[in-house]
């Protein structure tokens, strides 16, 4: 395989673990649950993207052109912001906690 | 126009459809191409009572300009996040903000809600009943107005262009 | 080299579960729970996308496909209830 795409596939899995942790830590550390619900989407989309990417850099330079993986990232990039809001509609009905600063009001049903 | 209507409901769709299946098949061979074409007619045929109105795709190229700026988007904006979330938690100023909704067509109000949520920063949490107005969760809002103002900018207008061309 | 950058993200990802489940331990609300289980599995899914790549197989790929299928189905379900009380109504 050559070094420049080795290099590439490298620095693309680093990103994508990097942001899949900071979107983990996001969720373990912001004090709120509304504050929370950013961290998925960031592991999400950047995350999972990134790591997509390089695994498609991998395979197809070994050989084959597999596009394949591609579909994962298509899905959760469909899906994500579905389960995103539904989780915020069920937070809201249930009356969930939410930092004091927190400007403007959840809808009530 | 009413054949084409019965046997072709939504050309869009049969075409992610067929796109999607090769992807899946991950070779290409002209079974796996036949068999992808038979799904792409007849997916949309046995879905169709789900899509009572479809949506009208006026612009192909505004959308499709419009999907790279969103790609591009949700990289500057993880960046931006990462830096807000390892920083201080007393420094963020987080906010629910009303967004009034000028797209009319739910399939184009379902992107437009998608696009908020996977920009990071903003998640998209509810939808009025009457369909005017989405509830934004912000991380991070300095100003309200001009949140929703560059939502208004960058997202919807492209979107009204796309999917709403008759619409003045 | 390759070999040593994905046992780094090996262990990234790992670390970031591990965050996952200390906020699915400690709540404090239901959504909180919710949440964290899903963001588990789409750690669960890069972690299987890793491990294809460390393997040289294209297998996990499907793997990691039925699960990002079934986690989307079960957060929405579980959300469901919370928001109705029942799931199938």
């Amino acid at each position: 395989m050559p070094d420049l795409i080795e290099w590439l596939v490298a620095g693309l899995l680093l990103t994508g673990s990097l942001f899949a942790l900071i979107g983990s830590f996001g969720l373990f550390k912001l004090p709120d649950f509304y504050m929370r619900l950013h961290g998925p989407t960031k592991a999400t989309t950047l995350g999972v993207g990134a790591l997509v990417l390089g695994s498609m850099l991998y395979f197809s330079s070994t050989g084959e052109l597999g596009l394949h993986e591609l579909l994962i990232s298509i899905f959760l990039f469909m899906t994500a912001p579905t389960s995103a809001s539904m989780l915020a509609k069920a937070a809201m009905q249930l009356q969930v906690r939410r930092e004091g600063r927190t400007r403007g009001e959840p809808w009530k049903h | 126009m009413t054949t084409r209507r019965r046997w072709l409901p939504h050309p869009w769709l049969s075409l992610v459809l067929l796109g999607i299946w090769q992807l899946l098949v991950n070779q290409l061979s002209v079974g796996s191409l036949l068999l992808g074409l038979v799904l792409a007619l007849l997916i949309p045929q046995l879905t169709r009572r789900f899509w009572p109105r479809p949506p009208t795709l006026y612009r192909p190229l505004v959308l499709a300009r419009f999907a790279l700026r969103v790609l591009g988007d949700i990289v500057v904006a993880n960046v931006q996040v990462a830096r807000l979330v390892l920083g201080p938690n007393a420094r963020l100023r987080p906010a629910f903000v009303v967004y009034p909704l000028e797209l009319r067509n739910e399939f184009a109000i379902s992107v437009l809600a998608n696009t908020i949520s996977l920009t990071p920063g903003t998640v998209s949490a509810d939808i009025s009943d009457d369909h005017a107005c989405l509830l934004i969760h912000g991380l991070d809002v300095p100003d309200a107005q001009e949140l929703i103002d560059t939502i208004k900018q960058r997202y919807e207008k492209p979107l009204m262009e796309a999917f709403e061309c008759s619409r003045p | 080299m390759l070999q040593t950058v994905i046992i780094i993200c090996l262990g990234m990802l790992s670390l970031a579960m591990l965050l996952c489940l200390l906020r699915l331990l400690r709540g404090p609300d239901m959504p909180d729970r919710v949440l964290a289980l899903d963001t588990l599995y789409i750690n669960a899914i890069a972690l299987l996308i890793l491990f294809g790549l460390l393997l040289r197989s294209n297998l996990y790929f499907e793997v990691a496909l039925l699960i990002a299928v079934m986690g989307f189905v079960g957060t929405v379900a579980v959300a469901k209830y919370l928001l109705r009380g029942n799931i199938i109504e």
